[in-house]
C-alpha cells in the first residue's frame, strides 16, 4: 500500500466526513427555515444574513450549556448512548460513491470511501447498530419517559428494518449486486431504478423516516405524551448529538434513497459531457446532480414533517407489520416473475 | 510477531472476556450489552477470514436479535428486586447433568473429528461475492438451505402462535 493512496484515501474520508457535519448542521437551520415558510412565518434572521449562523450559536449554546447528569448506577452507559449514535451516523457515509473518479495529479481518484462489495449490507448493519444508542441511552437515563421512548424507538426501528430490507431484495434481484458503485453506473443516463422499482421505492421512502425517527413516525420522543423521549436526561452537548446524528442520518437516508433509486451521481448527457468537457467537469457537475437530489429529499423529509400528524403506536406496527412487509413480499414474488418470464414461457410451453 | 496476529489476539481476548462477563454479570441489561461486544467481535474474526459478506450479515443478523432480547428483558423481568431465585434441588441436578452430557458430547467430537486443512483445493472463485455465494448454496447445499428455512418458518409460526390470547371458549 502505497503513501499516496493512503493520502488520497484521507483526504476523500475527512472530506466526506466534513460534509455529513456541514449537512447535519445546515438541515438544522433548513428545518426551521422550512416550517417558518410552510406556517408562514419567518424563521430564523438574526444571527447572520438570513440567519445562517444559526447552527453555529446553536452549537456554541449546546457546548456552553450546563452539563447535567441524573442520579443514575450507569453513568458509562450514559456516556456511551450519544457517542455510538454519532459515530454509526457518521459511519454509513463510508460506502457511498460521491461520483465517478476525478483526474487529478496523473491518478484517478475515485470519489468513495471504499467500494465494498457488499456496502448496502454494510448500510444496513450500522443502522442496525444505530439503534444501540438510543436504547443503551434511555435505558441508563433512569428516567421511566425515557425507557419508554427508547422502548418504542427500538422496536419500530426493528419492524422497520424487515420491511426495508425486503424492499431492497426487489431492487437488488434486478441489479443483481449489492456494490452501491456498480448500482450507480447501471443507472447511467435517465435509467433509474425507480421507473422499474416504484413500490420498492415508496416502502424503501416509509421505512427511512421510520429508520430515522422522523414525524409521523417520531413517536419516541413524542413531546406530549414523553416529554423528550429518550433524550429527556441529556443535556449540553450529549444532547445535541442525539439531534445532530438524526439529521446526520436523514442526510444518509436521502443519499441512500437517490443513489439506489434516482440514479446517484448520473444526469441526463453525463457521457456526452464527459467527452466534450472532460471528466473532471462531468463528475462535478455529476456531484452538483447528486447533491439536488439528495436536498430535494431532505426538503421532503422536512415537508412531510411539518404536514402529517404523528401515528398512534398501534397504527404504526399495523402500518409495519401488515403493510409493508407483505406489500414488499408480493414485490419481491412480482420482480421474480417478471425475470424468469422467458424461461416460465418456455416451462409452461407459450 | 505479524499485524494480524496482534489483532487476532486481542480479538480473541475481547471475546472470551466478554462471554465471561456475559454469564456472571448480575444485571441482565449489563450481559446482553456484553453479548453484543462479544458477537461484534466474532464478526472480527470473520473480517480477518476475509469473509466479509459473513461478518455483515453476523452483525446484522445478531444485532437485531439482541435488541430483541433487550426488550424483553426490559419489558418481562423485574430489574428492580435483584434477589437471587431460589431453585429447588432437581433443577439444579438436572442443570448439571446436562451439562455433562453436553460436555460428553462434545469430548466425543473434538476426539473423532479429522482435520480437513489439508483436503481443501482452491478452485479461485471469490467467495466474498454473493453471487459465487448464492450459486453454492442453492446448487449444492439445496436440500439443507431448504430445510434450515423451513425450520425458521416453523419456528415463527411457533412464536405467533404461542404470543396469541387464547379464545375463552362459551
Amino acid at each position: 500500500m502505497d503513501s499516496t493512496f493512503i493520502i488520497e484515501k484521507s483526504v476523500v474520508i475527512v472530506t466526506v466526513f466534513a460534509l455529513t457535519m456541514l449537512m447535519a448542521m445546515y438541515s438544522t437551520w433548513a428545518e426551521r427555515k422550512v416550517a417558518a415558510w410552510l406556517q408562514d412565518r419567518v424563521g430564523p434572521n438574526r444571527a447572520g444574513p438570513m440567519g445562517l449562523f444559526q447552527p453555529l450559536a446553536d452549537g456554541l449554546k449546546l457546548f456552553a450549556k450546563e452539563e447535567f447528569e441524573p442520579n443514575t448506577p450507569n453513568r458509562f452507559l450514559f456516556f456511551v448512548g450519544p457517542a455510538i449514535a454519532m459515530s454509526t451516523a457518521l459511519m454509513t457515509s463510508a460506502v457511498i460513491p460521491w461520483g465517478d473518479r476525478l483526474h487529478l495529479f496523473g491518478r484517478d481518484i475515485l470519489l468513495q470511501a471504499t467500494d465494498l462489495n457488499i456496502g448496502l449490507l454494510y448500510f444496513f448493519g450500522v443502522v442496525s447498530v444505530g439503534i444501540y444508542g438510543i436504547m443503551i441511552g434511555g435505558w441508563a437515563s433512569n428516567n421511566k419517559f425515557s425507557l419508554i421512548g427508547s422502548v418504542r424507538a427500538a422496536s419500530q426501528m426493528v419492524s422497520y428494518e424487515i420491511a426495508m430490507g425486503l424492499s431492497i431484495i426487489a431492487l437488488l434481484m434486478m441489479t443483481g449486486t449489492l456494490s452501491l458503485k456498480e448500482i450507480s453506473v447501471q443507472q447511467a443516463g435517465m435509467d433509474w431504478n425507480v421507473f422499474y422499482q416504484p413500490l420498492s421505492f415508496i416502502i424503501f421512502l416509509i421505512c427511512a423516516f421510520a429508520e430515522a425517527n422522523r414525524t409521523p413516525f417520531d413517536l419516541p420522543e413524542c413531546e406530549t405524551e414523553l416529554i423528550g423521549g429518550y433524550h429527556t436526561e441529556y443535556s449540553s452537548m450529549k444532547m445535541g448529538f442525539f439531534l445532530f446524528a438524526e439529521y446526520a442520518n436523514m442526510f444518509i437516508s436521502s443519499t441512500l434513497l437517490a443513489v439506489l433509486f434516482f440514479g446517484g451521481y448520473n444526469y441526463p448527457g453525463m457521457s456526452w459531457a464527459v467527452e466534450n468537457w472532460g471528466v473532471n467537469i462531468a463528475n462535478i457537475i455529476g456531484f452538483g446532480a447528486l447533491f439536488v437530489k439528495l436536498c430535494g429529499f431532505i426538503f421532503f423529509f422536512m415537508w412531510v414533517r411539518w404536514t402529517i400528524p404523528r401515528f398512534r403506536y398501534d397504527q404504526l406496527m399495523h402500518l409495519g407489520w401488515k403493510i409493508l412487509i407483505p406489500l414488499s413480499i408480493i414485490n419481491i414474488v412480482i420482480t421474480g416473475i417478471v425475470i424468469l418470464r422467458a424461461d416460465l414461457a418456455a416451462f409452461l410451453g407459450l | 510477531m505479524s499485524l494480524v496476529l496482534i489483532i487476532f489476539s486481542v480479538l480473541s481476548a475481547i471475546t472470551l472476556a466478554t462471554a465471561f462477563l456475559t454469564i456472571f454479570s448480575k444485571n441482565p441489561i449489563h450481559s446482553a450489552i456484553y453479548l453484543v461486544i462479544c458477537f461484534f467481535s466474532i464478526a472480527g474474526h470473520y473480517l480477518l477470514l476475509n469473509a466479509q459478506f459473513l461478518a455483515i450479515v453476523h452483525v446484522i443478523v445478531y444485532s437485531g436479535a439482541i435488541m430483541i432480547l433487550f426488550l424483553f428483558t426490559i419489558m418481562l423481568m423485574n430489574l428492580n428486586e435483584q434477589r437471587e431465585v431460589h431453585r429447588p434441588r432437581i433443577t439444579r441436578l438436572g442443570a448439571i447433568v446436562s451439562f455433562c452430557l453436553i460436555c460428553l458430547v462434545l469430548i466425543a467430537i473434538f476426539i473423532n473429528s479429522k482435520p480437513i486443512v489439508g483436503e481443501y483445493t482452491t478452485t479461485g472463485e471469490d467467495y466474498q461475492s454473493i453471487k459465487v455465494l448464492g450459486k453454492v448454496l442453492l446448487n449444492e447445499y439445496m436440500v439443507p438451505f431448504e430445510f434450515a428455512s423451513i425450520l425458521l418458518l416453523v419456528a415463527m409460526i411457533g412464536a405467533v402462535l404461542l404470543s396469541k390470547k387464547e379464545k375463552l371458549e362459551k
